[in-house]
């Protein structure tokens, strides 16, 4: 089936997130959407979806108009999705994902699993996965997850599939067989679209690519293009994709984590038996698929977790069973790994979250007052230094895109004197300009002498900042290795298999 | 790196169910529980002594096979009791550092012990009679558990069902009216209707109008409180005898089942309301976990955008949810004026509904858990009403409490870990805007 979008334009009040969009994909195509966070290409998605209505312009399947009033209209006329944000009920069975909406049923409307089931496994021995129709969602590893959606996507005969940034939350392994179940799938006649970021996927499997940067098709490209013509595109200026960083001058050991354990009230073991240190000066990068244990490590060292066992000791004094704010004390900066949950308090202004973790004393509060003045001279300070883009330090930090929101977050935990910086995908949903900034912002904090630990799920992150590579798989240590260690070594360490010569 | 387009597709070992060590998390709740009570129970064997027998009467009038009623001296009885229950409360504290869970069956024993013994030293020197505490329980619970019933199924679809306590309500006042006027069967149909109205209010105001979902139930239990007081003193109590002298369902005895001892009397010599109650628990039981409108409410009530994404029409299912539930909870207003008392009175369902809330959380958002439940707060606003008749040493003012405490324990202490319906309480605006 051909799908072409003409002039799609969509507005949020002043905002426009589309401008006259067209796009043509033919069956058998895989067409690349190309694209920084928030140039509007999941939003262009989600109209073609029904999930939103466009103000202007028309939606083409084998040039017939098409009118969607909603999803459902959508998947009957065969478009299928899968979602960056898996559209899969935790607790249900994958065979009431897949059969949601579209149910099998028998007498008196009763749900008739074994359909379900037999339309699971004809699809999945079609393609070759390996999904247990009677898996609950939640146990899954979130790789089954994708899998799941793109059977869901199948069984309601779709011609036309749509991947939104389907390898955010993969390995480099599981991503290298999402492109071969692509490419199968275009074998099998399907036009497909797939949205990302990523531009080594993009070389990889495109018959197209079409860039998109502020909701306007700025081009079309091939894949031959190199990286930096990409990037370039993409950003619309000429980007550094490498960090620059001088060879680490380490100090002491800084922090030292022994025989690290964190249980959650269920008494599932989220981190299990971890030692390691970081030295003075040095950045060590936890790398790992998401869901193996970084987040409640770096919760852990932040005092957020409640039953952790063992010890870390940051400049020889225990942090287990402190309190957040004795931890704080000690001089441990943290950038969480969702900002919007954790980082930043979206209602207040941007100046009253550059205070949030010196909310007690000096220098911005005094006799249990605010000081006014010296918080505005230190935010807008701060804005300029940290280049955030914001009509001032009254701004609510809810409002700002999030590279800005995050510079702010970065700005907050550096104007401490640090003495151990955790930043948990700190680039995360940033743009490709503020990336390149909190890099370099990183790379400074670990030059004067300060321990990183940074978390990040993109390898390339990782491999950029890191001067060592822990990985994690199911909370515990697979090894720490070098920065120069191969990508596919890494890839597959990320599935938990211990290469020869690494080092646990 | 590179791949072809040959690439075999082959399991990774991340296809392996990830499976995390686990360590069992134990909570000491039911050992300090069992202690607290055991020594509570002993406290009052020694500070208020209880002389004489007391006798259980197992049997109801007209039975066919008829049971003895056990007679058994009051405190060596009860003696006897506590320290089955401080076994009970040794084995928990063991499991406890053992690091293993209390098994419910042990709960069960400790609570059945405990209540016994309770019984044996409060009723001392009197009978207590089984068959009317239990039936009488189940009686007291009717209305709780179709209020509960319309909880679950309000939440289980994503909507908080505050309104409970109303729809009960005004359940009971439109029973009467019609019932009055109309005969029992259009008083029971009556009462569907108001609470479905009450429904109605609620959901076009939280889900149309996206108002707080908590706040429109509130407002809607006054407003039902006033109105129904307001009809009462305006047009009810005037006309008493044409518009609120309701007839009662009688109770219908189930040929064989109503014979069985002790079981048969206490729930199958019944009313016809109570019957409808057993249907009904099952209906909704098979309907939410077997056919796919279930499956439908189960998903807009955890993730609705999920369902939103399959084509489902995210807000119609709720709205239709809560009008199922509103006409189930009107249900149980029926029984207060077509079966308790044959005439309405001023707030005469005395907060029952908050109760029948309360019971949706100790049930866990599950239909057959929060009848249990309810069935359990019946049990604990009966048992005072008993105690009192038989002359126990209690004070009257500390049983009244008794249902109230038990809740309280229920929802805060016993209940565990549960897990609400994801996105209970969200109201869902589609694309996100």
């Amino acid at each position: 089936m051909k799908l072409e979008l003409r002039d799609i334009t969509k507005r949020f009040g002043s905002l426009v997130a589309n401008d006259r969009i067209s796009l043509t994909v033919e069956p058998g195509e895989i067409h690349c959407l190309l694209g920084e966070n928030g140039a509007g290409k999941s939003t262009l998605m989600n109209v073609l979806y029904g999930l939103y209505r466009a103000d202007e312009g028309e939606i083409l399947l084998d040039d017939e108009v098409q009118h969607f009033t909603g999803p459902g209209d959508a998947i009957a006329a065969g478009i299928g999705m899968v979602h960056q944000h898996f559209m899969l009920l935790p607790v249900f069975t994958v065979a009431e994902n897949v059969m949601l909406g579209d149910e099998a049923t028998g007498f008196a409307g009763s749900l008739d699993l074994d359909a379900a089931g037999k339309r699971v496994a004809e699809i999945s021995k079609q393609f070759g996965f390996h999904v247990n129709p009677s898996s609950v969602i939640e146990d899954l590893p979130v790789g089954v997850q994708q899998r799941v959606e793109i059977i869901k996507a199948l069984s309601r005969d779709a011609e036309v599939l749509v991947f939104d940034e389907p390898t955010a939350v993969l390995t480099p392994q599981e991503t290298d067989e999402l492109m071969g179940t692509m490419r199968q799938l275009k074998e099998a006649g399907k036009a497909i679209v797939f949205i990302t970021h990523k531009l080594r996927e993009v070389r990889e499997v495109a018959d197209k690519i079409t860039v998109i940067r502020l909701g306007k098709v700025v081009g079309e490209a091939s894949p031959t293009a190199s990286n930096q013509e990409l990037a370039a595109m993409m950003v619309g200026r000429p980007v550094e994709l490498t960090v620059h960083k001088d060879p680490p001058q380490l100090g002491e050991d800084a922090l030292v984590v022994d025989n690290l354990r964190v249980i959650d009230a269920l008494g599932h073991v989220h981190v299990d038996n971890l030692s390691f240190t970081i030295k003075r000066g040095e950045v060590l990068a936890v790398a790992g698929v998401q869901g193996n244990g970084q987040t409640e490590l770096t919760e852990a060292l932040l005092g957020l977790q409640d039953h952790v066992t063992g010890s870390i000791k940051l400049d020889g004094k225990e942090l287990v069973g402190r309190s957040v704010r004795k931890i704080l004390d000690a001089g441990v900066g943290f950038v969480p790994e969702d900002r919007q949950e954790d980082g930043l308090v979206g209602n207040m202004t941007i100046a009253e979250n550059l205070m949030l973790n010196r909310s007690f004393d000096e220098p911005f509060v005094r006799n249990g007052s605010l000081q006014l003045d010296k918080l505005d001279e230190f935010a807008t300070q701060k804005l300029k230094e940290y280049d955030v883009r914001a009509p001032g330090i009254t701004t609510n930090a809810g409002n700002l895109s999030g590279g800005n929101q995050q510079k702010v977050v970065v700005a907050r935990e550096l104007s401490r004197d640090l003495r151990l910086l955790v930043a948990a995908q700190p680039t995360r949903g940033v743009d490709v300009g503020s990336i390149e900034f909190i890099h370099t912002q990183i790379v400074a904090t670990r030059d004067s002498g300060v321990p990183v630990l940074v978390v990040s799920t993109e390898l390339d992150e990782v491999v950029a900042l890191a001067d060592r590579i822990m990985v994690l798989y199911r909370g515990r240590i697979v090894g720490i290795v070098p920065p120069d260690t191969p990508r596919e070594v890494l890839g597959l360490m990320m599935t938990g298999e211990r290469p020869e010569g690494a080092v646990a | 790196m590179s791949t072809s387009a040959s690439t075999p597709v082959t399991p990774s070992p991340a296809e392996e169910e990830i499976v995390l060590p686990e360590v069992t998390v134990v909570d000491r709740k039911a050992a300090v529980m069992f202690g607290v009570l055991t020594v509570g129970l002993a406290l009052l064997l020694i500070l208020a002594p209880q002389e004489g027998d007391t006798s259980f009467r197992l049997k109801a009038p007209n039975d066919f096979i008829e049971l003895p009623t056990i007679t058994v001296p009051s405190t060596p009885t009860a003696w006897v009791l506590t320290l089955a229950c401080a076994l009970c409360t040794a084995a928990a504290i063991v499991l406890y550092t053992q690091k293993r869970k209390t098994p419910i069956w042990l709960v069960i024993v400790f609570a059945l012990a405990w209540m016994t013994g309770f019984l044996t030293w409060a009723a001392a020197g009197g009978t207590v009679p089984v068959v009317g505490l239990l039936g009488g329980s189940l009686a007291v619970a009717v209305p709780l558990v179709f209020g509960a019933l319309g909880g679950v199924l309000g939440e289980r679809a994503g909507v908080v069902n505050i309104a409970i306590d109303g729809q009960l309500l005004f359940g009971a006042f439109a029973a009467a009216m019609i019932g009055s006027l109309a005969g029992t069967w259009a008083g029971l149909g009556a009462s569907m209707v108001a609470g479905l109205l009450v429904a109605s209010v609620l959901g076009l105001f939280a889900i149309r109008y996206f108002v707080d979902q908590v706040i429109v139930g509130v407002v809607l239990n006054v407003l039902v409180i006033g109105l129904t007081s307001f009809m009462f003193s305006q047009v009810l109590a005037p006309n008493a005898a044409s518009l609120n002298s309701p007839p009662r369902f009688r109770a219908v005895p189930i040929p064989v089942l109503g014979e069985i001892p002790l079981i048969g009397p206490i729930f199958f010599r019944q009313t016809v309301i109570v019957y409808i109650l057993y249907i009904t628990v099952a209906l909704v039981t098979w309907t939410l976990y077997r056919t796919k409108w279930g499956l439908r409410v189960r998903a807009v009530g955890e993730h609705p955008k999920a369902a939103d994404t399959v084509g489902i029409k995210v807000n119609r299912t709720r709205f239709r949810t809560i009008l199922l539930a509103g006409a189930i909870a009107g249900m149980g207003g029926a029984f207060y004026t077509l079966v308790s008392v044959p005439q309405f009175n001023r707030e005469m369902t005395g907060g029952a509904g908050y109760i029948a809330l309360a019971a949706v959380i100790f049930g866990k958002w599950d239909p057959i858990r929060a009848t249990l439940a309810a069935l359990l707060f019946g049990f604990a606003s009966n048992l005072q009403g008993v105690l009192s008749v038989i002359g126990s040493p209690v004070p009257s003012q500390f049983m009244l409490m008794l249902p109230y405490v038990v809740t309280i324990f229920a929802v805060a202490g016993l209940v565990g870990r549960s897990r609400a319906p994801a996105a209970d309480g969200i109201p869902y605006r589609a694309g996100g805007q």
